[in-house]
């Protein structure tokens, strides 16, 4: 019995000498690969800077000055937050709309093989049509606007979750299944305890994926038919050959990318806790 | 009678094959039996559990659990499989909890029953671990804190200590002893040891190689309560051995030469 009190002590209590090592070695190498993105992000910029005007037209690249000063204005005159808003909202519900309805999809024809392999063929061909070619289609249903871009990125939202979900569900190993019914599960249980956080990594390698395709698909929307929105910003400065303003809404692009991506990953590591590390 | 098997049969069909696995298997378990199962390899051991936990429909003969034919999940056993079957993403302590929340057993009393249970097993300290974090025997005991948490009047378990360390198996063996004597349930126990099947069962079923069928059964003549550290020294225990590894020896052999 005294060698299990060993086993407890030795996750329980106290920073050991080793558990204070590992945490100093993996700060230090946090701190070496931030140092090393604010070099290669300086260094960039630096360049770019640079390069525009001396090697390359300004015409086609601006520079960093410039883009910052035109994203300066227009967070002052408010037309950021303007066109970002509805650009965000956009996204998030067709994000929302499309991961929940592909959510619950997967989860039924993960439950019901028979009714998945009777619509098998079918859900392939669709998912086959680039979901941008549906984007014409949307905005004679829905009009120039939101809902046609909350249709495209739900479109796009829906199958990489539908996909996910469904694999997940199907991975889902059967002694599970059969084990909490022993001990007196039910089917609301066996979703509960297996079948959703089993299939949980696949759902969430596939919202994840399906963030950055939400705001492809609202702002390929925009760039077809809009007056509002980064995807509008960028294909208006586009007609008016002002690289600036494309720049600046690029940039606004890869800003909401990255922050929504971070968000993601912590995410994901706590639901995902239960896994081994390494 | 706790499990009446009449005339069990089981075929597997895979990829165009047919594997008979159990052929005409008739056995009768009374209540507050402890009964071991041994047999080669192969010769349907778990195929009969699963079979009378309903995870698995027969393709011959019949199963009845407590009087009522078995058909579909078998909620009125415990069953501990011989893959891993704890959950992964639960903790040690919601894994041994889950039995008792599916039964509605409100909060503080699970909590005093799981902490009891973990304390028997040996896990006090490991409540907030993942199973991936522990060791293929700690997870075994998990997975028999589980069963044993809910009470079941009839436990299946498929080579439960398996992957236990002789020490800690002998201990493991005492434990289950001794919730047995205290609490009358009937015991389905699956080894490949033949001294663990002597040393806790009341009677040791051998299974020919497959197809699998009833080869021998032995009764061992050995008094409750046993001490799993001194009853392999007996002059009895010799014996029943030697006369169970009489019956087995040779289908073993047979099992190999395939
Ligand atoms: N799902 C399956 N499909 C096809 N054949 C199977 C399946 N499950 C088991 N078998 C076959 O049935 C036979 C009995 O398997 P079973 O798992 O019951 O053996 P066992 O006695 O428990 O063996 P062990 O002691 O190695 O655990 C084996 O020959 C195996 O190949
Ligand atoms: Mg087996």
């Amino acid at each position: 019995m005294s060698a299990h009190a060993d086993e407890a002590a030795a996750i329980g209590g106290g920073k050991t000498a080793a558990v204070a090592a590992w945490d100093a070695e993996q700060s230090a190498r946090r701190r070496l690969i931030l140092v090393g993105r604010i070099v290669v992000g300086v260094a960039l910029v630096a360049f770019w800077e640079y390069a525009s005007g001396r090697m390359i037209d300004k015409l086609f690249v601006s520079s960093p000055s410039a883009v910052s000063l035109r994203l300066w204005r227009w967070l002052g005159d408010g037309s950021l937050w303007n066109h970002l808003s509805i650009t965000l909202y956009a996204t998030a519900l067709g994000f929302i709309i499309g991961s929940l309805v592909g959510f619950v999809m997967g989860l039924l024809f993960g439950r019901y093989r028979t009714i998945a392999d009777i619509f098998d063929p079918y859900i392939t061909a669709l998912y086959s049509i680039p979901k941008i070619a549906l984007a014409p289609l949307f905005i004679i249903w829905f009009g120039i606007g939101i809902e046609s871009k909350v249709a495209v990125s739900a479109s796009i939202v829906f199958f990489v979750v539908f996909l996910n979900t469904y694999a997940g569900v199907r991975d889902v190993n059967p002694i599970y299944i059969h084990a909490t019914r022993i001990m007196g599960g039910n089917e609301y249980h066996v979703l509960r305890h297996v079948m959703i956080p089993s299939a949980a990594s696949w759902v969430i390698t596939g919202l994840k994926v399906s963030v950055p395709y939400a705001l492809v698909g609202t702002v390929i929307g925009e760039f077809m038919s809009s007056n509002r929105g980064i995807g509008f910003i960028i294909a208006q400065a586009t007609g008016l050959f002002d690289t600036t303003s494309v720049f600046a809404g690029l940039v606004i692009l890869g800003v909401v990318g990255a922050v929504i991506n971070v968000g993601l990953r912590h995410a994901e590591s706590w639901l995902l806790r239960w896994k081994a590390q390494d | 009678m706790t499990i009446t098997v009449r005339g069990a049969e089981k075929r597997y069909v895979s990829r165009g094959r047919e594997v008979r696995a159990l052929d005409n298997v008739d056995l009768d378990i009374a209540a507050g039996e402890f009964v071991a199962f041994v047999g080669p390899s192969g010769c349907g051991k778990s195929t009969l559990l699963n079979m009378v936990a309903g995870i698995l429909p027969l393709t011959g003969g019949t199963i009845r659990h407590d009087g009522v034919a078995v058909s579909g999940i078998n909620r009125a056993v415990g069953y501990m499989t011989q893959v891993d079957s704890v959950l992964p993403w639960h903790t040690v302590f919601e894994n041994v909890e889950l039995p008792l929340k599916f039964r509605g057993v409100p909060a503080a009393e699970r909590k005093s029953r799981v902490d009891a249970m973990l304390a028997r097993v040996n896990l006090t300290g490991f409540e907030s671990s993942f199973p991936a974090e522990l060791s293929g025997g700690m997870r075994k005991r998990v997975a028999l804190a589980q069963v044993l948490v809910y009470d079941p009047g009839t436990l299946l378990m498929d080579e439960p200590f398996g992957a236990l360390d002789a020490q800690l198996k002998l201990l493991m063996q005492a434990e289950l002893l001794a919730i047995w004597q205290a609490t009358g349930k009937t015991v389905v126990f699956v080894t490949h040891d033949l001294s663990e099947a002597v040393t806790l069962a009341s009677r040791v079923i051998v299974f020919s190689g497959r197809p699998g069928r009833i080869k021998a059964i032995e009764t061992v003549p050995l008094a409750y309560p046993r001490d799993p550290f001194k009853v392999r020294f007996l002059p009895e225990f010799e014996a029943c051995y030697a006369k169970l590894w009489a019956a087995l020896a040779p289908e073993i052999a047979k099992g190999e030469a395939v």
